[in-house]
């Protein structure tokens, strides 16, 4: 068993009030006062209506909010509920919650979920995202079942997005997941998911919690460890995801939660991922993908000139991180204008393998090779809306297949890269 | 006569010869100090190059700058550079060794302050090499902070920062050696200042206009431009 003295006395007080469970639902909070209310009585509303008969608990792990968030998850009368749906039943649905700390670390709260599921010896688990209101009853259910049902490990989310959202995960994370570690899952970085108790004890135990990067990009590494450990994963369709607003500012920190935490794992899955060859689908229950294709208002000009500026400006940096060639080839496309400017798929790939290699042998510090991806991500973005701005659904997907065979057919390159540059 | 000048002569190769035997095993010692030394040296050279080479200094003095400038100065790498200093240092060090066992007054004090001196300079070296360390790093830190967040002109602002961790370095640096302690003090408050002062009228005057733009676009810029601006990467 893991070593759960990061878990305050009060909180083991609750956990050992509450006994075993068969089911756990996480919340992951700080400062969600606004949507959190909506959130507990969905989920509360989801496990009346799908498992009236299995013991349940909601465990809110808080990154120290100040807006009352916890007491508005523990506050929530379960009878409201019974109400609404019209569903009774004589278990009783916990709530419990704890502060971990006073800033938000998403790698601590799901560590003191996975230690809460543990304990209470829970046989399925879900994470659910504080942020979207959109949850709906449905997609409790449809993220419990197939771990408590059908014998699944890891249920990873698909939803229905604008074809202009979720950029890191179709340009970089699903392309390069699939390409190393052969397996299509879209959203590798999960908000919401549903995990057996067999691969929440096992990940609690082998995640590398002390390290940085680990702890901050759990939620990835949780996918790689379940893919690692050969467990049976699908995915589950859940319905539209919200759209959450992000400043200019967010990318950095987007980058080091997905990116940084995927460059750290390949260090140590190498043997895994250097025998994979192409990929293949997993279950999926429900639609695969969905893509919304509403006008959506995006400032190319700005995408485009800090793409340019952090070519011209960041060189020194790149001269440490890229070949040669890869560089003369940005600064070149750098230099054309916005209607000319196009970042080839090959290009990008190339610069995202450079990229991991430069991070495996630490050429400088990792953080700074994290931060330098973000202004050639924006070119890419820049790139990636252009050519899909009057495209369909289907061209979207094209789209991003292609960028994924291009990552599947230059594996080699990083390959060659990982095991030669010393 | 004759008899006194041979006798003098005799006496004065006799001195002499008692004054030879007197130094020689010294002698002997000293030459046997230093060829010890020089052999010492050399394998103190070589561990510490393999060291070095194992622990990538190369890379991290890449990182300080401090390769940048040794290649500038047609100086060789800084591992071997390091090597060499130790080779020397260590040698140096039993030369002066052999030469205190001689005997010789006067000399006994330099070679005392010679090795006073060596933890000094080994410490100096030492911040040196890390305040560049910390230069580098925190000049590329504000260089990637400065494009990530639009700010104009990152690249001054990344070499104000490493300006000015160099300045304080080399005002620590030389404060350790005990090198014109005053003159470096009063020159770093000068240097120091005076960067503030010309940093202070350069954003205040001469970038007026940049400073007012970069304001406004940072607090008063239309929300829904901001919107606009960025997409949800996950």
């Amino acid at each position: 068993m893991e070593d759960e003295s990061f878990l305050t006395d009060d909180f083991f007080r609750q956990l050992i009030n509450v006994g075993e469970v068969d089911i756990l639902v996480g919340l992951p909070t700080h400062n969600n006062a606004k949507t959190i209310g909506t959130i507990v009585h969905n989920v509360r509303s989801g496990i009346l209506g799908a498992f009236p008969r299995e013991r349940a608990v909601i465990i809110n792990a808080d990154g120290g909010s100040r807006d009352g968030t916890p007491e508005l998850v523990t506050g929530i009368s379960i009878d409201d509920v019974r109400r609404a749906s019209g569903v009774y039943t004589l278990r009783t649905l916990h709530a419990i919650s704890t502060k971990y700390g006073s800033t938000p670390q998403s790698g601590v709260a799901l560590r003191t979920i996975l230690a809460a599921a543990e304990l209470l010896r829970a046989k399925a688990c879900i994470v659910v995202s504080p942020e979207s209101e959109k949850i709906a009853p449905e997609w409790i259910s449809n993220l419990l079942r197939p771990v408590y049902r059908d014998g699944f490990d890891l249920v990873s989310p698909t939803y229905r997005r604008h074809k202009f959202d979720g950029l890191l995960m179709t340009n970089l994370l699903y392309p390069m997941v699939r390409a190393l570690y052969g397996l299509r899952i879209r959203e590798s970085y999960m908000s919401e998911f549903g995990f057996s108790g067999r691969l929440g004890s096992q990940f609690l135990r082998e995640n590398g919690w002390k390290n940085g990067t680990a702890a901050s990009g759990a939620e990835l590494c949780l996918t790689l460890a379940a893919i690692n450990g050969e467990c049976r994963i699908c995915q589950c369709f859940l319905g539209e995801k919200d759209h959450v607003e992000r400043r200019a500012a967010d990318l950095v920190p987007a980058l080091r939660q997905t990116v940084g935490a995927l460059f750290s794992a390949l260090e140590s899955d190498f043997p895994k991922w250097s025998k994979v060859v192409g990929s293949h689908e997993v279950p999926t229950i429900g639609s695969e993908q969905e893509i919304l294709l509403d006008p959506l208002r995006v400032n190319r000009k700005r995408l485009h000139q800090m793409f340019a500026t952090g070519v011209a400006e960041l060189e020194s940096v790149f001269q440490a991180i890229l070949s040669p060639a890869t560089l003369g080839e940005l600064h070149r496309i750098a230099l054309l204008g916005e209607d000319e400017f196009r970042y080839p798929a090959e290009l990008w790939v190339r610069t995202v393998y450079e990229f991991a290699a430069a991070y495996q042998k630490s050429v400088i510090n990792r953080d700074h090779i994290i931060q330098a991806l973000a202004p050639l991500f924006r070119g890419r973005v820049f790139t990636f809306i252009v050519e899909n701005r009057n495209g369909s659904a289907n061209d979207v997907a094209n789209s991003i297949e292609n960028l994924c065979l291009e990552f599947e057919r230059l594996k080699p390159y990083l390959l060659e890269m990982w095991k030669s540059r010393e | 006569m004759r008899e006194m000048i041979i006798g003098e002569l005799t006496q004065a190769v006799h001195d002499l010869a008692r004054g030879f035997a007197h130094y020689l095993p010294r002698l002997i010692v000293m030459l046997i100090l230093v060829l010890a030394g020089w052999l010492i040296a050399y394998i103190v050279k070589v561990i510490l190059r393999s060291i070095l080479k194992l622990i990538k200094f190369d890379r991290l003095s890449e990182d300080a700058g401090a390769s940048q400038l040794l290649n500038k100065a047609a100086l060789p790498s800084a591992t071997e550079m390091v090597s060499r200093f130790a080779f020397w240092v260590t040698w140096v060090g039993f030369i002066l060794l052999g030469v205190s066992v001689l005997g010789i007054l006067g000399l006994q004090d330099q070679i005392a302050r010679f090795f006073l001196f060596l933890p000094r300079l080994f410490i100096a070296v030492l911040i040196l090499f890390l305040g560049l360390l910390a230069a580098s790093f925190f000049s590329r830190a504000a260089l990637l902070a400065a494009v990530n967040a639009n700010v104009p002109s990152p690249r001054v602002l990344s070499m104000a920062v490493r300006s000015i961790i160099i300045v304080f370095v080399l005002s620590i640096f030389f404060e350790e050696l005990g090198l014109a302690e005053q003159t470096m003090l009063v020159a770093f408050g000068i240097a120091f200042g005076a960067l503030m002062l010309g940093l202070a009228i350069a954003f205040g005057i001469g970038g007026r206009d940049l400073a007012q733009r970069f304001l406004e676009e940072k607090f008063v810029r239309d929300k829904k431009q901001q919107d606009e601006d960025e997409l949800s990467p996950l």
